[in-house]
């Protein structure tokens, strides 16, 4: 690295320049920060200002870049320089526009903007500019696990995008589930009747498509590596083993249906002419568009009946507790089935609540009612054998009457079990990457965290994030269809061609060492110093997207292309051997360091704030821009995720003098809402063990607390600040100040 | 402004909701140029608006700040606001689309400082808040809006607000000579992400809602939640602003209807059984919430929350579609009569305040596309071979809760990437 020159640039604009002594400021700049280069500019964010920093990189060698304006989330695309640092010393709405304009409050305000310009300094000091992961994996092609309409789907797509893919598919043919339907509900308007699944045409396609490698009967056996430079091992039944390099992997692994044996009561397994849906599929292929006949006698059906949600939304045991989605949709096409043949035949839908959102889905169903099926909201409490077929008991919610019918055959509408395979938070791990378990995994990764994606709510695989269904927590690993999420057809193709690009976009961005969602673009990576690592493991254990794992040395072995870039790790390390190019335990411990801490006698508390950078950090800017206000006293670093704060910078301010420090994460637990899984969570932990410290040190507990806090906590969020401030009013300051 | 450059390997983006936002951010990332075009303002959208998501009661700025730090830190991805398109012609890979910029009166010196909000006088309907408070003629949409630049109001141009607002501004970011302005650009695919409004409530005759002031939307009753919002974060009656704690929801106003829209809107139920929970958290077990559906489409994994709702004794649900509203002079009550159809009871229940589970219309009317496309019968653009390079994404294509508007957008930025690599790959 070239020489370090530090450009300290200070804006004089948005009532900075009347509000604070930016020639104390421009000293502090170049004395305490050790800016080589600083200057003052009326309208920093100008084309005249930005000509100016420019300038000064290009002619002055500046390659650290100090701004002291307004957040770093606002001009962010003004102060843009290639090649360098950027530093923000928040001077605007962390300062002015949080403090009161009052003459007396001068001094206090001028001590806040003069520390944000210390500690900016001291982050470009410690900062380089991020010259993007070493390990770039450069592998175009996509690996598809699962050949149903979702796999066969994402396999095309990314085909038509020009990437070349491996298909795999562990039965003999492609198709999955809908290759067992005799047609499907429909894709395109008119929404009116059932048509074809399409199995055929999608088959043919990528049979004529030469970027698409298709093996049947096989499994991944073995899958390793990380985003653009994937290794899978793919495995036929009869054992032969193919390996092949990806750069990025598609899991549409699918559902496997409900098994109505668990529902005696409903007499499956009792009664022949009760079935599943997946049995009245094959008797309608059987029947090829003639009459559907019962499997008990071969009789003609005459009258069938439709249980919804048969072994669904219901907390009984073995039984599924959410809903399958697409059973509405199934059982009206089914009905159908029936109808279109013959409309005599009496076709029954008994429903709790009938479920065929969107245009498409009510226009089917409008068509089903057109087409005089009938749909009774009834509760069914079982199905008993009768003389001519079963008769099922159920309870009319409408007419309020418990009644009992007879049917030639009843449909049962059974969900959708994800096949996600291994459990990994829920099996006992003896050794790293051996585990105690008999259910099949779908990709076999040798991960240090387990052998499958981790699983979400009922066994799903989905991400855990409203806005971003595409969040995985494997780099570069997505997952579609019904493994997901229970979907109908509609929607697993359209998921299918999302993660197509997903996974895409995964490879693509592994090429150039590019970090993936939500830290997307960011080029800096993790950097391990081996010589002082203690091989304690919490770096691999707490990494939220498995992105370490050991080496035969049982060393951490970092894979940059599935790192996230939170720093969890680098939060982890006890001895603070893990840290990024421009975010680092230096970047932060400095700027703890750098704040000017008053001796006792001037009763000038200093309150370290923590913030996470997406959600506590803009609430309190918004804060700011709404005209709260907040204590004199606070000094707050944004933070990647407060899973990166290692304990170290508590200790460190502790010791040097601060009185109190409060940590700002995201929501914890089942609905957390840290878009790194477990920073927030880890860290309230981390945090629990303070208290040992505090003892220690002989300091109060309540001098360093750790909330969760939402982005519209902008009442909340300086409230907070203040309560601290008001903690240490009232239990005096830290005797550590020297 | 300066000149937006284009060409036929460049996707256009229309709309900056969350689908429109998320289609131009996933081309983008995957190294594509991307134009952003958004009618408001500000982009963000509906979410933008809406103080909670379902199932996860998590808040949707916070997805919001992550893809507006993704539009800040991309140089592929270029945003225009107050912008439309007027027209399209051309065909797939190749397309001539024009842009109807209206002005902002502030240019890109504006630090959001907020000095010529602080001058002006004036005060409109606030947009953001469903016209349910006022916002001055010099503002910033909302606290996160993009690009962070205040706009003033055209109505205060020509006044003397507008003079006041330029001498306030100490960066010349004020420009009152701002006009209308044209372009045409060439692109070669586009994604329509032109969203959704709601159904105009008003339509709905027996319910009242233009002569009852208790009875609210939806997406109303979503804005008093935000603690910024109208009524500082509090449930409260817009007749009197007294506390409302007996709170009706009627599912399917408007939709699932012959004589409104004929579609589910999908998400009225989940957005229902979430308000409810808002209702709980603000007044304890002094709240007493009903909810009047149909069928309650809590669908798929999220069907949890409808049980836990459910299990709530101070929610009760009715079966009913309501067939009227009235109002009871003395107390400002609605009261709504229908029939309960489990059991077939006939009710004439008084509430504190009703909330209409209002229907989701495509924004664009079917007579409204800048060029012929394929539509269905609701008025969502169809997935079909005519359209060419031209990609619904999100509610344009049905009614999409959110997770499947950013599944529709993600896989409608993929369809427009295939038309520009096929480009790219003839162009060599």
């Amino acid at each position: 690295m070239a020489d370090m020159k530090i450009g300290a640039y200070i804006c004089k604009g948005c009532g900075l320049g009347e509000r604070l002594d930016c020639d104390e400021l421009e000293t502090i700049a170049k004395r305490d920060g050790k800016a080589q280069v600083a200057r003052q500019h009326d309208f920093l964010c100008s084309a005249d200002g930005l000509k100016t920093i420019q300038a000064d990189i290009d002619n002055e060698g500046v390659n650290r870049v100090m701004i002291a304006a307004c957040s770093r989330r606002a001009k962010s695309e003004a102060f843009n320089f290639d090649g360098v640092t950027i530093s923000r010393a928040n001077l605007r709405e962390g300062v002015i526009w949080i403090r009161p304009d009052d003459d007396e409050l001068r001094e206090t305000t001028q001590e806040m903007a003069a520390d944000y310009v210390r500690m900016g300094c001291a982050e470009a000091k410690y900062s380089t500019p991020p010259a993007s992961a070493q390990e770039k994996g450069t592998n175009d092609t996509v690996l598809v696990v699962g050949g149903g309409i979702t796999g066969m789907t994402a396999a095309l797509e990314v085909a038509r995008t020009g990437y070349p893919v491996h298909l795999v598919e562990k039965t003999g043919e492609l198709g999955g589930a809908a290759a067992k339907m005799w047609k499907d509900v429909p894709r395109h308007s008119p929404y009116t009747d059932p048509v074809d699944t399409e199995v055929a045409r999608l088959a043919a396609a990528i049979e004529a498509d030469n970027r698409i490698t298709v093996h049947l009967n096989s499994t991944i056996t073995k899958t390793s590596g990380a985003p653009g430079r994937f290794s899978a091992d793919i495995s036929t039944e009869s054992g032969n083993t193919v390996t092949e390099n990806f750069g990025a992997i598609i899991q549409a692994s699918g559902a496997t249906p409900y098994d109505a044996n668990q529902l005696p009561e409903l007499s499956y397994g009792k009664s022949k002419d009760v079935v599943d849906r997946v049995e009245l599929e094959q008797l309608a292929i059987a029947a090829n568009g003639g009459p559907i006949k019962r499997p008990s006698d071969g009789k003609e059906v005459k009258k069938v009946t439709f249980i919804q949600c048969a072994g669904q939304r219901s907390d009984k045991e073995g039984h599924l507790n959410y809903c399958s989605g697409d059973c509405c949709l199934t059982s009206i096409k089914q009905a159908m089935y029936f109808k279109d043949q013959n409309p005599e035949i009496e076709t029954e839908i008994l429903f709790d609540d009938l479920r065929t959102p969107g245009a498409p889905g009510e226009d089917f169903y409008r068509s089903g009612q057109d087409k005089m099926i009938t749909f009774r909201k009834g509760q069914v409490s079982e199905v008993v054998a009768g003389d001519g077929g079963p008769r099922v008991r159920f309870k009319d919610l409408i007419l309020d009457e418990d009644l009992e019918e007879e049917a030639d055959l009843v449909v049962l509408a059974t969900g959708m079990v994800p096949n996600s395979g291994v459990d990994i938070d829920n099996v006992p791990q003896n050794e790293p990457g051996e585990w105690e378990v008999n259910v099949d995994s779908i990709l076999n990764l040798n991960y240090r965290q387990g052998k499958d994606l981790p699983h979400l709510k009922y066994g799903f695989n989905d991400s855990h994030f409203i806005c971003f269904p595409y969040e995985t927590r494997r780099t570069g690993i997505y997952t579609c269809g019904p493994v997901r999420r229970p979907m109908d057809t509609q929607q697993a193709i359209e998921d299918a061609t999302g993660a197509a690009l997903k996974a895409i976009q995964a490879l693509e961005s592994a090429k150039i060492g590019r970090a993936a969602h939500p830290r997307s673009g960011d080029l800096s990576y993790p950097i391990f110093r081996k010589e002082g690592c203690t091989q304690c493991k919490r770096c691999t254990v707490e990494c939220p997207f498995g992105a370490i794992d050991e080496d035969e040395k049982r060393y951490p072995l970092f894979n940059e292309s599935r790192c996230r870039r939170c720093g969890t790790c680098m939060g982890a390390c006890p001895v603070r051997v893990i840290s990024f190019e421009n975010y680092s335990v230096d970047t932060v411990g400095q700027q703890i360091k750098n704040c000017d801490i008053p001796e006792e006698f001037d009763e000038k508390p200093r309150i370290l704030v923590l913030a996470c950078e997406n959600d506590a950090y803009p609430a309190l800017d918004m804060a700011a821009q709404q005209g709260n206000s907040y204590s004199q006293w606070a000094r707050v670093i944004p933070v990647r995720c407060l899973g990166s704060v290692n304990t170290i910078w508590i200790t460190d301010a502790l010791n040097s003098g601060y009185d109190g420090i409060v940590l700002m994460g995201c929501q914890k637990g089942d609905n957390y809402q840290c878009h790194f899984v477990k920073g927030s969570e880890m860290a309230h932990t981390r945090m629990s063990k303070i208290d040992d410290t505090l003892q220690t040190l002989n300091l109060e507990k309540e001098r360093v607390a750790t909330y969760e806090v939402a982005i519209t906590d902008i009442d909340r969020a300086p409230q907070l600040i203040n309560e601290m401030a008001e903690t240490v009013n009232q239990i005096g300051l830290s005797p550590f100040k020297f | 402004m300066s000149e937006v450059i284009a060409t036929n390997q460049t996707i256009l983006v229309v709309g900056g909701g969350i689908s429109g936002m998320t289609a131009a951010l996933e081309a983008a990332e995957c190294g594509k140029q991307v134009i952003l075009v958004e009618k408001n303002p500000s982009i963000g959208g509906r979410v933008s608006q809406l103080y909670k998501y379902f199932p996860k009661l998590c808040h949707p700025k916070c997805g919001l700040e992550i893809n507006l730090r993704r539009i800040k830190a991309n140089r592929n991805l270029r945003v225009m606001t107050l912008t439309e398109v007027s027209g399209i012609s051309g065909e797939s890979g190749n397309y001539s689309v024009t842009l109807k910029t209206r002005p902002r009166y502030v240019n890109e010196n504006c630090t959001a400082c907020g000095a010529c909000a602080e001058a002006v006088e004036s005060e409109f309907d606030d947009e953001y808040n469903y016209g349910l408070s006022k916002r001055k003629g010099a503002y910033r949409p909302f606290n996160q809006s993009y690009p962070e630049r205040f706009v003033l109001d055209p109505a205060i141009i020509g006044t003397a607000d507008a003079d006041k607002a330029k001498a306030a501004c100490k960066y010349d970011a004020v420009d009152l000579e701002m006009g209308d302005s044209e372009s045409t650009i060439t692109v070669g695919a586009i994604i329509w992400a032109t969203g959704w409004k709601p159904y105009d409530a008003g339509k709905i005759q027996p319910y009242g809602y233009d002569r009852y002031q208790n009875v609210v939307t939806s997406v109303e009753f979503e804005r008093m939640l935000d603690p910024h919002g109208p009524t500082g974060g509090k449930i409260l009656r817009p007749s009197d602003g007294k506390e409302a704690k007996d709170v009706a929801f009627i599912q399917c106003a408007g939709s699932r209807d012959l004589n409104h829209l004929k579609h589910c809107s999908r998400i009225c139920c989940m957005a229902s059984l979430k308000q409810s929970t808002y209702l709980r958290e603000q007044y304890g077990d002094d709240a007493k919430g009903t909810i009047y559906y149909i069928d309650i489409r809590a669908i798929d994994r999220i069907d949890d929350f409808h049980q836990m709702v459910k299990d709530d004794p101070n929610i009760t649900f009715t079966k009913s579609k309501v067939a009227s509203i009235t109002e009871d002079k003395a107390t400002g009550n609605p009261v709504l009569h229908g029939v309960d159809t489990e059991g077939y009871h006939r009710y004439s229940n008084p509430h504190e305040l009703v909330v209409l589970a209002i229907g989701m219309e495509p924004s664009v009317p079917a007579n409204g596309f800048p060029m012929p496309v394929v539509l269905n019968e609701e008025g969502f653009v169809e997935q079909d071979e005519a359209n060419g390079a031209f990609f619904a994404a999100g509610c344009s294509s049905d009614a999409l809760d959110v997770n499947r508007a950013v599944q529709s957008a993600t896989a409608s930025a993929l369809r427009a990437i295939q038309v520009i690599n096929k480009v790219a790959g003839a162009e060599g």
